[in-house]
């Protein structure tokens, strides 16, 4: 495995540790239990996809562990930090400062061009890295496209930006759920072998929602959520 | 019809889910049929009164025959001409004062009156001998009853010590007169066999020609379509109807906000609907079914709306035409079924004009969506230079009208053409603005920060648009009346030369306050002074008597004179003549006015020209000698005295015991002047009560876009969220964006709105009333109502943004979960 010497923290230490998280949603005043008790681990450097049925709770788990939602019980540690201790505004510096997202919809700013989204994380925390971001720009093909805005970009172009964007800070932690939900399938490898390059390059952990179980091969490590377990 | 209800039914249902976009369409139908129909129901009580007050036992709206000095003549040529086969009825009309009050009186002779004298009030058969035999009756409207503090039945006195007949409520009859058998009145106005005017009804034969039966005595004055009433006050329903509609198109800013919202939320509904079969024609017909019953419901709000607007506000509208024009209008609303009809007419049409782009879009619409790009920037740079071209060609308009254009309806052209104008450039003027923010801006926030601005912006520009358009008109009329109201109050210091004035109720009384007068030390001067009235080419013209006196000279406040114009008026072939009236007979300094008097034309030169703030009929002032001389009926009651301040009081309190006068008939210069200032403040207190709703509709407006957008808009604030913007920190700077183009539109329109206090200043009041004001601008004024439209801003953004601060989590996080 490939690894930039710089960039991978020393000892596989465990980066992401979940302990009995549980998660309750209302629906039509009946109670959905959807995590019930989940236990994960997972390393720096390491790439895990997580697979699962539709209602599953995959989402929701990703969503806890970025700190988008509060658990009701159990614990999420992400390196040093109980993230299911902080307050929101933790919460959001967390996301800000150590985690990456990307979404299956992109959700880029579509108000801003290329450029200006692919910097704006990273410029909000303040770790603006000038030639990791030429690296990034290069290496996700995005150079000619830089002055564009979102709305001119096909969906496997967007959704590198959007990587581009998650990667920018050089996080602790990527999340991705279903991100190549919304490309083809020629185009979904392509993204999803830069991803892997890129996670590589920066020695992050990464963590995939997906339904594709060709595409779950690819990673280091498939774990599969049933029925709000870990099975 | 099944198939068309189950459609209904399925449209219906966008509504349950979204209820704050169904109570902004109906609170946008509401305010635009509410502040519209308020505004029509005000203009239709007022011409309603005028139409009594002009078919008063034949008005103008009945043709008559008149003296042509406009003197009273004898009634001989009345029997003359029933000789000679004219259906004429004489009337003789006066004034009298009752309880201290000067009262119109008019003398009728109810047989010979014709049938078709207008909708006068009728007397039935049997109430005809009672009002013929002795003692008679006294025709009065309820109001006038209550003015004068009489009972029904009562018979009081006039000033001359004679009794009216006993009064009678006749409801129908105009409010400020009296109606007696022309016997009587020519006893109590003392003026024997005389008559004032001759109504002439329809002839059943061909009479002999007038001239053959009473030569050139009388002459034949042809009814009018329109009352010097109707036509004076013309500007002043014109600028409420101009304000009505100016509500009624912010209004429809919001249901078009909304509509177009719920059309784009509703697209894939609408393509579901078609995919399963329900035809093109069978969703459209339902879309604008959907829409009339809604425009219909809010209609019904709205006028019951309207109707309480327009009770609140006529009491201040009546005191308005009172003050301005000496207009009577019953406090009282009563409403005629057109109105009703009218109003829910005004909402439909208003809710299909709103939604007039939707529908041809839902018309339009394929069946399968096309894979369109959203391109925001380059449909925006296309609308905004679409709608930059308009307003050019808007503005083109505008100053077209205002070389060419004469009228009062060009002037208001002139103001409607630059405000469309400036709402329609609006959004490019903002767009280059927050464009050069951006290119400022330092840091991501500050980027996203103009950059989602800009796109906001076609979403907010209709309520942004409005809001311009409130303040500035807000900005225009408080200038107009601050700049009225200076000016005026320095024209009355001017104005009131006198320390304390006197109303004698008849020359008698007057003679004795004079000789009384003159006894006592503590009077510096006596000034008597008189008043006449006349028609100068067919208008309207009162004659003023001014006394020959130093204080004059000096305070006496000039337009324009002639060298030594004082000393011209003393021999009385002189005159000055009031701006309006100067106008309205296009008559300069130096010209010479011929002025019909019961001796002969009087030749007046024309020395000077001043302002009469207030008067809606036209004024000459003439030296009061020779005013006497010319016109020997002119009540010689009126007088003015120069007093030391420290004797004032005690002067009143002697004066009111000597001859038993009251408040009413003396009063010291400063009662006087705080009088006329309370009527003028009245006279505008309807002016700002509908700038102040015109706002507040601006501010609803602003409001229901901005609540409307907060949905739409979480897709584009999740993701800031999501990498780690706080939800209070997102709220400030949602909060700060919406304040800064508010900022922006209030700055922009305090320029619009002065252009809009020149327009009326220079334009609509020259030709609305005939005088022409000085342009003053106050800053602290524009500060203050700046300061209100951000304050309005803040009330209207402070809702979405304390439910964007407050938002669950689990809100935001539905924009990013596929499933859960």
């Amino acid at each position: 495995m490939l690894r930039s010497i710089e960039l991978i923290p020393s000892g596989a230490l465990t980066l992401l540790s979940i302990r009995n998280l549980s998660k309750t949603f209302s629906s039509a005043g009946e109670p959905v239990h959807v995590l019930r008790g989940v236990d994960l681990d997972l390393q720096a450097g390491e790439r895990v996809a997580l697979t699962g049925e539709s209602g599953s709770g995959k989402s929701t788990l990703l969503h806890l562990i970025a700190g988008l939602d509060a658990a009701d019980s159990g614990t999420i540690r992400l390196e040093d930090t109980e993230v299911t201790k902080l307050s929101d505004a933790g919460r959001a510096e967390l996301r800000r400062d150590r985690i990456g997202l990307v979404f299956q919809q992109f959700n880029l700013i579509p108000s801003l061009s290329v450029a200006d989204n692919l910097a704006f994380q990273a410029r909000i925390a303040g770790r603006h890295d000038a030639a990791w971001s030429k690296e990034l720009i290069e290496r996700l093909g995005l150079g000619n496209l830089l002055k564009r805005y979102p709305e001119q970009l096909s969906g496997g172009q967007q959704q590198r930006v959007a990587i581009g964007r998650a990667l920018a800070t050089k996080p602790s932690l990527l999340l991705a759920d279903e991100p190549t939900g919304n490309l083809d399938e020629d185009t979904a490898d392509d993204v999803l072998a830069l991803t892997r390059d890129l996670v590589t390059r920066t020695g992050c952990g990464f963590l995939m929602v997906t339904h594709s179980l060709h595409l779950a091969g690819t990673l280091d490590r498939h774990v599969t959520l049933h029925a709000g377990r870990i099975a | 019809m099944r198939r068309a209800l189950w459609v209904l039914a399925v449209l219906l249902s966008h509504w349950r889910r979204h209820k704050m976009q169904f109570a902004t369409l109906l609170i946008g139908l509401i305010a635009a049929t509410a502040l519209w129909s308020g505004v029509q129901a005000i203009n239709q009580q007022a011409r309603n009164a005028y139409d009594r007050a002009a078919a008063t036992f034949g008005g103008v709206r009945t043709a008559m025959l008149v003296a042509p000095d406009a003197a009273t003549f004898s009634q001989e040529l009345f029997i003359k001409l029933r000789r000679a086969g004219w259906p004429v009825s004489p009337v003789l009309e006066g004034r009298v004062q009752v309880n201290g009050r000067s009262v119109r009186l008019l003398g009728i002779e109810p047989v010979t009156m014709p049938a078709d004298v207008g909708n006068a009030p009728r007397l039935g058969a049997s109430d005809l001998s009672s009002f013929v035999a002795s003692p008679g009756q006294t025709l009065v409207a309820r109001e006038t009853l209550s003015d004068l503090q009489e009972q029904e039945g009562a018979a009081p006195p006039i000033s001359s010590g004679a009794k009216l007949p006993p009064l009678r409520v006749l409801p129908q009859l105009v409010s400020g007169v009296l109606v007696v058998d022309i016997g009587v009145a020519q006893r109590l106005l003392n003026k024997p066999d005389q008559v004032s005017r001759l109504l002439v009804g329809k002839p059943r034969g061909k009479p002999a020609p007038l001239a053959s039966v009473v030569g050139e005595q009388l002459q034949r004055v042809e009814p009018n379509a329109e009352t010097e009433l109707e036509r004076l006050t013309d500007s002043f329903h014109l600028n409420l109807t101009a304000f009505g509609l100016l509500s009624f198109f912010v209004g429809l800013f919001i249901v078009n906000s909304a509509v177009g919202l719920a059309f784009e939320q509703r697209l894939p509904m609408l393509r579901t609907l078609r995919a399963c079969g329900a035809s093109a024609r069978l969703v459209n017909t339902v879309l604008v079914v959907e829409l009339v019953a809604l425009a219909l419901v809010a209609g019904l709000i709205g006028l019951a709306c309207g109707y309480f607007i327009a009770a609140a506000l006529l009491p201040d509208v009546a005191a308005s035409l009172r003050g301005l024009y000496g207009a009577q209008i019953p406090g009282q609303l009563t409403l005629r079924s057109e109105w009703w009809l009218a109003g829910i007419g005004i909402s439909i049409a208003g809710a299909l004009v709103a939604a007039a782009t939707s529908l041809i879009k839902a018309i339009r619409m394929p069946v399968l969506a096309t894979a369109q790009p959203y391109a925001w920037q380059q449909r925006q740079r296309r609308w905004l230079v679409l709608q930059s071209g308009a307003a050019c060609a808007v503005f083109a308009v505008a100053l077209l009208l205002l070389h060419y254009g004469q009228s009062l309806i060009a002037g208001f052209g002139v103001l409607g053409a630059l405000m469309l104008g400036a709402a329609l450039i609006l959004p490019a003027f903002l767009e280059i603005i927050l464009l050069v923010g951006q290119r400022w801006a330092k840091g991501p926030l500050a980027l996203w920060f103009w950059a989602d601005s800009r796109q906001q912006l076609s979403g907010l520009s209709l309520a942004l648009m409005a809001l311009l358009l409130a303040l500035a008109v807000n900005v225009g009329v408080s200038t107009m009346v601050e700049t009225f109201s200076r000016t005026f109050v320095g024209w009355l210091n001017g104005r009131l030369a006198a320390d304390v004035y006197i109303s004698a109720s008849d020359n008698a009384q007057g003679v004795a306050i004079r000789g009384w007068l003159k006894e006592r030390s503590d009077v510096q001067a006596i000034l008597s002074g008189g008043r006449a009235d006349t028609q100068v080419q067919g208008q309207p013209v009162e004659l003023l008597g001014l006394p020959d006196h130093a204080l004059y000279r000096e305070r006496w406040p000039l337009l324009e004179t002639a060298p030594r114009a004082w000393t011209q008026l003393v021999p009385g072939n002189a005159a000055f003549i009031s701006e309006q009236l100067s106008r309205r007979l296009n008559v300069r300094v130096g010209d010479v006015i011929e002025v019909p008097a019961p001796g002969g034309t009087w030749e007046l030169d024309i020395a000077g020209i001043y302002a009469d703030y207030g008067n809606p009929k036209g004024q000459l002032a003439v030296n009061v000698a020779a005013l006497i001389r010319h016109f020997p009926q002119t009540p010689q009651t009126r007088i003015g005295l120069i007093v030391a301040k420290e004797n004032i009081p005690g002067l009143i309190a002697a004066l009111q015991k000597q001859f038993a006068l009251d408040d009413r008939s003396v009063a010291d210069q400063a009662t006087v002047k705080a009088e006329s200032i309370r009527i003028f403040n009245r006279t505008f207190a309807v002016t700002s009560a509908l700038n102040a709703f015109t706002l507040g509709v601006a501010g609803i407006a602003l409001l229901t876009s901005l609540l409307t957008l907060a949905n739409s808009r979480l897709p584009q604030l999740a993701p800031l969220w999501a990498i780690g913007i706080t939800r209070p920190r997102l709220a400030a700077i949602e909060l700060t964006k919406t304040l800064s183009v508010a900022l922006f539109t209030s700055l922009l329109a305090v320029p619009l709105g002065l252009l809009v206090a020149w327009c009326l200043i220079v334009i609509v009041n020259v030709k609305a009333f005939g005088w022409r004001l000085p342009f003053h601008v106050f800053p602290l004024q524009l500060v203050e109502l700046v300061a209100v439209a951000l304050v309005a801003s803040l009330l209207a953004a402070l809702l979405p943004m304390i439910r964007l601060a407050r938002m669950q989590p689990a809100s935001l996080v539905k924009v990013f979960a596929n499933e859960r």
